[in-house]
């Protein structure tokens, strides 16, 4: 694939492999896409779809027995390769994560004060005094009330939306480019998750910077994402426009989530559900990962593996961007039904 | 402590409601600051009145720590209620011994949100969908409940081939089947279901969803059904009660709750579900509700909910809005009405 220069962040053909007690384990499969500045990309996917392996991947965070393959150029550098003291230095600084159990990233020996004016000292070099005034700032950026006595306090001393928002304040110290964002509002209830996506969206606004999320929820897709790719079985099903993907999916899982989500504005009588369970990562069909629970599965889709390539048809004329997805059959009988069963 | 008078919902003309609950009160003592600190009330449910009919679903909302699951387990008194009232067919259960808990529990039971973590790692399936016959029908013999467990088995989408397999083999979504298949199988008049779905992935969660639905209209249940997820709720309620700070804001029937909201709390909390539609999503507008949930060790005067309210004015903070009703469909405990 050619190098983008307007790409902010450029994965191709990214895979992660676990090496377990029962042999290999591809959890994440050839997964290619780029990001521009400003720009949110979402990944959807249910659990075991590979979602939050192929971002700790990028951030050099996989388990010890994780291996990541495939090339992730961020302004130019690959990701996967570099040293891991040239990693440290783009880690927090130009690329940060955030994750859904804010405690799990939040030091709960440390006040909130040191934990931030360290990642400052660290990879901006300023003094403490001048740390502490950003990291101040930085907090009544996230609308942490009386920020200036509240930075003195520990982690468990604040509220789960809170800390959400504190983790969030200490992702973007350094105004990093691109943030990696893990199901950031999964543990928050709706009135707090609805603030921290305002947060996010205003932070985007404000700074540009570039946003990968992480989620199984549509509708937190649906209110922040340029770009989604959904995921099965960690390969990609489907990926194109939050437009496409909402109004125009082509892909039969895509068609199934959609259906699957309960509306808050419309009630059909039934949900439609996907059949089956989650897929067993390692023992996935030779053919298409969704195949054991696909509506429209065909006696080739267990045996061949449906290549990812555009969507050749008429429906995303209207997109920048060509919708792609993995599947054997027709657009057209993806969409139909669409129209059949989505309100 | 008055008893409240029953809510003005004229329901079904003279059936008799399945449970009744009146004025519930659930106060936890938790300890206060300090070394020396006296110990503090916390009240996790604060004065909570509903009526529940046979074959109705009662969903209850309401964020974090609202004190919805802490109303669950009292009304089984598996938490027991600090004051008021709770009627289980007619009969007052008030100074009721644990054996005329054991006969109500029969007929209730509850389904929970950890799958796994709900069901004992050391039994097998068919040992764990057995408990409650052996339990609550030690005459019944070995064969019968084995019968019956595989009848079960089968009506919540599992195979008889799982019988002696145990929790760790199955998926999550498997597993809320056999917790749903434990509470079913004293085939019970109520079940009582704390987030049933809310560890689901959403294609598993649909299935759950559709499977008591198909359970009630098959066996005449009636449910509880406690999430935070208002999309969830709405799909499977026939009636909703919104709880704030173990209070409850309102109680409307599903359609007029949700198209025509009247506590500004619920109001808030519709317009932040996000919807799964970019062009709706994007454009609307969210009542976003300005700080943090107070400390319900001490809730604000007044109404608990006005701290945060868009509409509060100067009777909120003297006086606690009954909950009265606003029309036929709906009670409301707020002072704009």
């Amino acid at each position: 694939m050619a190098v983008d220069n307007n790409k902010l962040i450029e994965v191709d053909d990214l895979s992660v492999k676990f090496a377990t007690p029962d042999g290999e384990i591809t959890a994440v499969n050839g997964l290619s896409f780029g990001l521009e500045r400003g720009q949110t990309f979402g990944i959807v996917g249910e659990s075991g779809s590979g979602k939050s392996q192929s971002m700790l991947a990028l951030m050099g965070l996989l388990a010890i027995n994780g291996r990541a393959s495939g090339r992730a150029l961020f302004n130019g550098e690959d990701l996967l390769s570099l040293p891991a003291q040239r990693l440290n230095r783009i880690r927090g600084n130009r690329v940060a994560m955030i994750f859904q159990d804010p405690m799990t990233s939040l030091n709960p020996y440390l006040t909130v004060e040191r934990q931030m004016t360290e990642v400052l000292e660290l990879h901006k070099g300023l003094t403490r005094r001048s740390a502490l005034s950003l990291a101040i700032s930085t907090l009544e950026q996230v609308r942490i009330p009386d920020a200036a006595r509240r930075i003195r306090m520990y982690p468990h001393e604040f509220s789960g939306g809170m800390r959400q928002r504190i983790m969030i304040a200490m992702a973007l110290l350094c105004q990093p480019d691109l943030l990696i964002a893990d199901e950031p509002t999964t543990a928050l209830d709706v009135t707090v998750q609805a603030q921290t996506m305002a947060l996010l969206r205003d932070l985007q606004r404000d700074f540009g910077t570039a946003i990968i999320l992480i989620t199984h929820d549509l509708g937190v897709v649906a209110g922040l994402c340029d770009q989604v790719m959904v995921l099965y079985g960690g390969r990609i099903m489907e990926q194109g426009s939050a437009e496409s993907i909402f109004y125009r999916p082509t892909h039969p899982y895509t068609l199934g989530l959609l259906g699957a989500v309960p509306k808050l504005d419309h009630e059909g009588d039934r949900l439609l559900a996907i059949p089956g369970v989650p897929p067993n990562m390692a023992h996935l069909p030779a053919g298409c990962p969704f195949s054991e629970r696909c509506t429209f599965v065909m006696e080739r889709c267990a045996t061949q593996r449906p290549a990812l390539r555009p969507a050749d048809s008429p429906t995303e004329a209207d997109d920048e961007v060509a919708v792609l997805r993995a599947c054997h059959r027709e657009v057209i009988e993806i969409t139909r039904e669409a129209e059949r069963v989505l309100p | 402590m008055s008893v409240a008078p029953t809510p003005a919902l004229p329901r079904r003309g003279q059936e008799q409601p399945l449970l009744a609950v009146r004025d519930l009160h659930v106060d936890f003592k938790v300890r206060g600051e300090g070394l020396l600190a006296p110990r503090r009330t916390l009240k996790a449910v604060n004065g909570v009145s509903f009526d529940l009919y046979p074959g109705e679903t009662l969903g209850i909302v309401g964020e974090s720590g609202c004190g919805k699951s802490t109303l669950a387990r009292a009304i089984l008194n598996l938490i027991p209620a600090t004051a008021g009232k709770v009627v289980w067919m007619g009969r007052d259960m008030s100074g009721a011994t644990p054996a005329d808990w054991q006969q109500v529990r029969r007929n209730v039971q509850m389904v929970f949100q950890d799958p796994l973590a709900s069901l004992n790692p050391r039994m097998n399936v068919a040992r764990i969908i057995g408990e409650p016959l052996r339990t609550h029908r030690p005459d019944m013999a070995d064969a019968e409940v084995l019968a019956r467990v595989k009848a079960m088995l089968v009506k919540v989408g599992l195979a008889e081939a799982h019988l002696y397999r145990y929790p760790h083999e199955f998926s999550g979504g498997q597993c809320q089947r056999i917790g749903i298949a434990r509470a079913l199988i004293l085939e019970p008049k109520l079940i009582v279901c704390d987030e049933p779905v809310s560890a689901l992935d959403v294609s598993i969660q649909a299935q759950i969803i559709n499977l008591l639905k198909d359970l009630q209209k098959e066996m005449q249940l009636a449910l509880v059904f406690i999430a935070h997820d208002l999309a969830v709720v709405r799909h499977v309620s026939q009636r909703i009660l919104v709880m704030y700070l173990g209070r409850t804001m309102e109680l409307a029937d599903k359609h007029d709750l949700y198209a025509d909201p009247k506590h500004p709390y619920t109001r808030a909390l519709l317009s932040a579900v996000p919807l799964a539609d970019p062009r709706r999503e994007r454009g609307k507008v969210i009542q976003m509700l300005s700080g943090d949930l107070p400390s319900p060790i001490d809730p604000p005067s007044g109404c608990v909910f006005r701290t945060r309210c868009p509409h509060a004015f100067d009777r909120c903070a003297a006086e606690i809005p009954p909950l009265k009703a606003i029309n036929e469909h709906t009670q409301a405990a707020c002072w704009l009405y």
